[in-house]
């Protein structure tokens, strides 16, 4: 029996460890970037956009809670950027000596996005108090979730929440498969599901809006693609990409 | 099957392999036990919500394991041993789990269990919500743990000697009595075995969990969810939550070990 049973656990350690590789110095290359998840669409696009105009690059993007990423690029993670959703877990990763003169590119905000139609009539943060809905907010832990606490303070609301997710993004698929009635995320996510996810205006937003700064590791595995991911961000063409999907400028 | 001690020196290619093989399972463990802040052990693990995710977690992945073995027995028992065809069909289609990312297990029962799922939107009319409730991190649980125990069960089913059921029958036992008096005491050692497997599994999920079942404190928050989540804001904590599943995990094993498995030891 034990013949049967031992090979799973093998396979999938394997499974788990197929991942990882080098990144090359070249010009061209492997750029790796660490952003937050609530960045997913507009930094695909951009990173699209460099590959396009320096042929030989691959840009590959590691989209999480900024908390998450910033505690695996302290823990050594091979990156070249990181883009965080808050001053504070970009304060974690300079703060630990590995990058400094992180600019900021974007700003945004809350709003509590609901299933298309917002069949549980959702207007305001109270409703994120009602027992009756199945709401979602992001961990604490995340900028989003820090972000959330601030503006529920500020509308005096002590919401009730089913779950906390592990990025805004995780939050924003709960609302999206319909599986909660109601959840605060930024205005760029709750934009980004047109046809699937409606948007409620939260009054209080504007006490808690997130800066996001970007930076080039001191480290960075390829400092020139880096640096030019960056330049393309801040430039005037990064700035409407951004506008565009709903971020607002610093 | 060599019990003689001096016969079982081990070829030198295979020595240097098996030393590496050790030196990477192990490392790890020690990484963990180095790394770990004893002073701080008590002040953290008397943390609000430690005393609670523990229990969580040892109280779900004991659910999944009793409904593991309620669904999972007869299950292997018709791998095992029904002459059905399709079975090697079946076969498959239970350990595709073993090998699907948990992340896409918790989304396809979402699919399924959901208040939007083919089942779920269902049960949502009778006023039963699956989904963000403990019942969820179970059947999250169950469903990823459960074919180690099948598996597990299934090979024990398969080595039995299958004589002594064919006597039961001669003696005038019909197919369940021989099934409850013959066939389960002969393969108890691999069903605890499987059982281990399966709670060890379950109590190490995480993907299934924290997509299917969220995360929120003492209803869906086990202790893996605990510790990714600690790990953002105080790696000292996740630490010591790591260093009490691998005492708890470990504590268990060795227990059962001794108790039950004998022969059939994990």
């Amino acid at each position: 029996m034990r013949s049967r049973a031992v090979p799973a656990p093998l396979a999938a350690a394997l499974l788990l460890s197929g991942c990882g590789g080098s990144t090359g110095g070249d010009p061209g290359g492997t750029l790796t970037v660490f952003a937050a998840a609530s960045l997913t669409d507009v930094l695909t696009e951009l990173g699209e956009t460099l590959e396009s105009r320096q042929p030989g690059l691959e840009v590959r993007f590691n989209f999480a809670g900024s908390s998450a990423l910033a505690a695996q690029v302290v823990q050594g993670a091979p990156v070249d950027v990181f883009a965080s959703a808050d001053d504070r877990q970009m304060q974690v990763v300079t703060d630990a000596g590995l990058a400094s003169g992180a600019e900021v590119f974007a700003a945004n905000e809350l709003v509590i996005a609901v299933p298309e139609g917002n069949p549980a009539g959702v207007t305001g943060p109270a409703d994120l108090a009602r027992e009756d809905l199945a709401v979602a907010l992001c961990a604490p832990e995340v900028p989003c979730g820090a972000a959330a606490e601030r503006v529920l303070a500020a509308a005096g609301v002590t919401a009730r929440p089913d779950t906390y997710e592990e990025d805004v993004r995780a939050a924003l698929t709960k609302v999206e498969l319909g599986e909660v009635d109601a959840a605060l995320v930024y205005v760029t996510d709750a934009a980004a599901r047109p046809g699937s996810v409606d948007a409620v205006e939260v009054p209080e937003a504007g006490v808690a809006v997130n800066e996001y700064p970007v930076c080039v590791l001191d480290d960075a595995p390829n400092p020139r693609a880096a640096q030019a991911f960056v330049d393309l961000l801040l430039s005037g063409e990064g700035r409407r990409v951004l506008a565009d999907a709903g971020f607002m400028a610093p | 099957m060599s019990r003689r001690r001096d016969g079982a020196r081990v070829p030198a290619p295979l020595l240097v392999p098996a030393a590496l093989g050790v030196l990477f399972l192990a490392l790890p463990l020690v990484g963990l036990l180095v790394r770990t802040p004893w002073s701080q052990l008590g002040r953290q693990l008397a943390a609000p919500g430690v005393g609670e995710a523990l229990r969580l977690s040892l109280v779900s992945a004991t659910l999944a394991t009793v409904l593991s073995l309620v669904l999972g027995v007869p299950l292997a028992w018709v791998l095992a041993r029904s002459r059905a065809r399709g079975r090697s069909v079946l076969r498959a289609l239970v350990t595709v789990p073993l090998v699907l990312p948990p992340v896409v297990g918790g989304v396809a029962l979402f699919l399924v269990l959901g208040r939007q799922g083919i089942v779920g939107s269902w049960l949502d009319d009778l006023g039963i919500t699956i989904p963000f409730t403990t019942a969820a991190v179970v059947i999250a649980e169950t469903f990823v743990a459960m074919p180690f125990l099948v598996i597990s069960v299934e090979g024990a089913l398969r080595a039995a000697d299958t004589r002594f059921e064919d006597v039961a029958a001669t003696l005038g036992a019909g197919r369940w009595t021989t099934f409850r008096r013959v066939t389960l005491p002969l393969v108890a050692p691999g069903v605890a075995a499987g059982a281990v497997l399966c709670w060890a599994r379950a109590l190490g999920e995480f993907g299934a969990t924290i997509t299917f079942a969220g995360n929120f404190p003492g209803t869906t928050q086990t202790m893996p969810l605990a510790v990714y989540l600690a790990l953002q804001r105080d790696p000292d904590a996740a630490i010591v939550l790591s260093v009490l599943l691998l005492a708890v995990s470990l504590a268990t094993l060795l227990l059962l070990r001794d108790r039950w498995l004998g022969r059939a030891a994990v």
